[in-house]
């Protein structure tokens, strides 16, 4: 059987690490850049399957931080969308740029 | 005297009262608060009078020591004791405390009624009363200079009693920065002999400093300027109790000291406060005597030298409590002098009759006030009829302080002035000069005040907590000289026979009459002769009227020499070198604040590009440098 090569899976997770920072830079709308914040910490996700089923194949380490990390993801889902919620309420608008209120 | 612990209650009980009323009086004692302080002190005079008799009946004078407390102890031997003395002159200045605190405090009763602050008045005259009954029991220098402090600051609270009023209050400060000025003459002089008699015990320190003794033989070797620590020590002491007693240049407090209310003047800036520089001295009395002359006679010239000068001011001045404070200044200028003169017995006995006489005066002048609502000699004249109790006391109180026999005056004027004869003819003529000049402006206020316009208006009656006091001191006034003192106060301790009166009582007596009949002459009817005296010695009648413009000399020296010379310079480095450090490290902190804070841009994505790039700088560390 062959096999994908781990470098293959780590130049797609690094790939999606670095569109989701890439969105969480330029996005202006915070609902995307939640979505950018899911899409890094799928690629951690990915490196952290990658990783248990190359080098360690016998253990399961991995695969429980990556459903840890699913469930905190969701979970923090939960808590980015009230935040946006309420920054709408005072705002009129869920743009990152008008909440830039706590400043000097 | 057997059982003599009791003692320490003479001077706690106007503590306990002071802490009563000061904690309480305004909101629960209010009205209670006259009859509390006054009945606390009438225990307190109870309890002195007791002492004296018990004291002065067993005839043997000696020191004795009922209570000691050690408190701060340095080093072996030398600690700081809170002690009672027992001697003569303590005994009988804790009567004279007591006692016309007593009648102060009784008079006060009515005189001060529907002041807003009557439980703050007692409060502060039961403090005074602690404190001055603790510096004349003092047995330890240093718990005397505690006390010291604690009548000068009673002092100032009573002084700025009305401290709405803008004059009273720059009294009040007066007083206060010139008492403090001389009182750390008195620190440094402490600490000189207590440093070299190596004690602060004033008992033992005259035990050491007048027999031959190493701390005797080390105090006089050492030597500063030419003059000896002993010396040294002495005079700064004695700068001290010039200062509180208002001597000669320090006593320009004392005359605006009269913005206080009457009844203290009478009580702190009349009979006691100001009489505690003459106690200091007579209480190292042996130490001065056996120091030699030197030391003496500075004491000597500058009592001889206030009482003249404050006799002539008094002769121009026309606010009476004024007049009354310049006599008051006389007055203690005799005691000194005659200190100085080594008439320990005549000073301390003229201590005693002056109390009475001049708390009288005062009282009397409260009265006469109240009545005519001023001041001012031109405002009075004429109250003989209405206030009879009152001109009486005054008439008796003027021929006690002017020396006429029989009245207390007279005999204790006799020793000083025969202490004087003894010592220093110089001193002796001046001393006769003042006594004529005494009896002079103590006549033309006598005259001013009842005599030199008609009478008008209806008699008052004067309020019997009013006429009581007046009465007693006039009693004591009448008959205080009568007491052999010299049997009870001697500078050894031994009881001494009174001399009598001899014809050296002539010359005093007869220029007193002088002084009456010129001020009778000049004041008893309304005339223009005091006008025409003044225009006959007008520059030197001006230069006294201005007090010998010695208010203008420290004026001259504050304003122009130590603001100029010492308070600008400094203002100058504390503005620009001081504050200009301050005020850099402000700036430099300012503009890097400023430099630094856009950083805190309020942009969630600014924030998170900071926080990778300190995570990608982590990294780097981590990989590159910590491998």
């Amino acid at each position: 059987m062959n096999q994908v090569p781990l470098t293959h899976i780590l130049i797609v997770s690094t790939a999606l690490f670095f569109i989701g920072m890439y969105g969480l830079f330029t996005r202006r709308n915070l609902i995307t850049m939640l979505m950018s914040i899911e899409l890094i910490l799928n690629s951690v996700n990915i490196n952290f399957i990658a990783f248990n089923r190359y080098l360690y194949p016998q253990r399961l380490e991995g695969v429980f931080f990556t459903l840890f990390i699913i469930a905190i993801a969701a979970a923090e889902a939960a808590v980015a969308i009230a935040i946006i919620i309420n920054l709408y309420r005072n705002f009129h608008s869920i743009d990152v740029e008008t909440a830039d209120e706590m400043k000097f | 005297m057997p059982n003599t612990a009791y003692i320490i209650l003479i001077p706690l009980l106007p503590l306990a009262g002071f802490a009563l009323l000061g904690l309480f009086g305004r909101r629960y004692l209010k009205s209670f608060a006259g009859v509390l302080g006054t009945s606390l002190v009438l225990i307190s005079t109870a309890l002195a009078l007791w002492t004296a008799y018990q004291y002065f009946s067993a005839e043997t004078y000696s020191q004795i020591i009922p209570l000691k407390l050690t408190w701060l102890i340095f080093s072996p031997g030398l600690s700081i004791d809170m002690s009672i003395i027992l001697d003569p002159i303590s005994v009988m200045m804790i009567v004279v405390v007591t006692l016309i605190s007593l009648l102060v405090h009784t008079f006060s009763l009515g005189y001060m009624k529907g002041e807003t602050r009557y439980a703050t008045y007692y409060a502060f005259l039961n403090l005074f009363t602690f404190s001055m009954l603790g510096l004349v029991l003092s047995g330890n220098l240093f718990e005397t200079y505690i006390f010291w402090e604690l009548v000068g600051c009673s002092s100032f609270l009573l002084i700025g009693f009305y401290f709405d009023r803008p004059t009273a209050v720059a009294a009040a400060k007066k007083a206060f920065i010139v008492t403090r000025f001389a009182d750390l003459g008195f620190l440094v002089g402490i600490l000189i002999l207590s440093f070299h008699a190596e004690t602060l015990d004033i008992r033992t320190l005259i035990g050491r400093l007048t027999a031959p003794s190493p701390q005797l033989t080390n105090i006089t070797t050492v030597s500063f300027l030419g003059i000896s620590a002993l010396s040294w020590g002495l005079v700064l002491v004695f700068i001290g109790g010039a200062g509180k007693s208002a001597m000669f240049p320090l006593h320009i407090w004392l005359p605006d000291a009269m913005e206080g209310p009457t009844p203290v003047s009478a009580l702190i800036h009349a009979a006691t406060m100001v009489v505690a520089g003459v106690y200091l001295v007579a209480r190292l009395y042996p130490v001065y005597a056996h120091a030699g002359p030197a030391v003496l006679d500075v004491v000597l010239y500058i009592g001889a030298l206030s009482a003249l000068l404050a006799a002539i001011i008094a002769c121009t001045q026309s606010d009476i409590k004024r007049v009354l404070a310049y006599s008051t200044m006389s007055q203690i200028g005799y005691m000194m002098f005659a200190l100085g003169a080594h008439g320990y017995t005549a000073s301390m006995f003229h201590l005693f009759t002056h109390a009475f006489f001049k708390a009288l005066l005062f009282l009397c002048a409260g009265v006469i006030i109240h009545n005519v609502h001023s001041n001012e000699m031109k405002d009075m004249g004429g109250p003989r009829k209405l206030l009879p109790l009152t001109h009486a006391c005054f008439l008796i109180a003027c021929l006690a302080i002017s020396g006429i026999p029989p009245f207390a005056g007279f005999f204790s004027k006799e020793d000083i002035l025969l202490a004087a004869w003894n010592d220093n003819h110089l001193i002796y003529y001046i001393g006769l000069f003042t006594s004529g000049l005494t009896a002079f402006y103590m006549f033309r206020l006598y005259f001013s005040i009842f005599w030199n316009k008609p009478t008008e208006g209806h008699p008052h009656k004067t309020p019997l907590t009013e006429s009581i006091p007046l009465v007693i001191l006039a009693i004591g006034a009448l008959s205080a000289g009568w007491i052999p003192f010299s049997r009870f106060v001697t500078a050894d301790g031994k009881p001494e026979p009174g001399h009598g009166i001899s014809v050296f009582a002539i010359a005093p007596v007869a220029l007193a009459l002088i002084g009456i009949a010129t001020a009778g002459y000049l004041y008893r009817k309304e005339t223009s002769r005091p006008q025409r005296a003044a225009a006959a010695f007008k520059g030197f009648y001006q230069f006294a009227y201005h007090k010998f413009y010695i208010d203008e000399v420290y004026t001259f020296i504050t304003k122009k020499i130590i603001f100029n010379g010492i308070g600008r310079p400094a203002a100058w480095i504390d503005r620009n070198i001081v504050d200009g450090l301050m005020n850099l490290l402000a700036t430099i902190t300012t503009r890097i604040a400023a430099g630094i804070k856009g950083i805190q841009s309020g942009k969630v994505q600014d924030y998170t590009l900071y926080f990778f790039t300190g995570i990608v700088g982590l990294a780097v560390l981590f990989i590159y440098i910590y491998t």
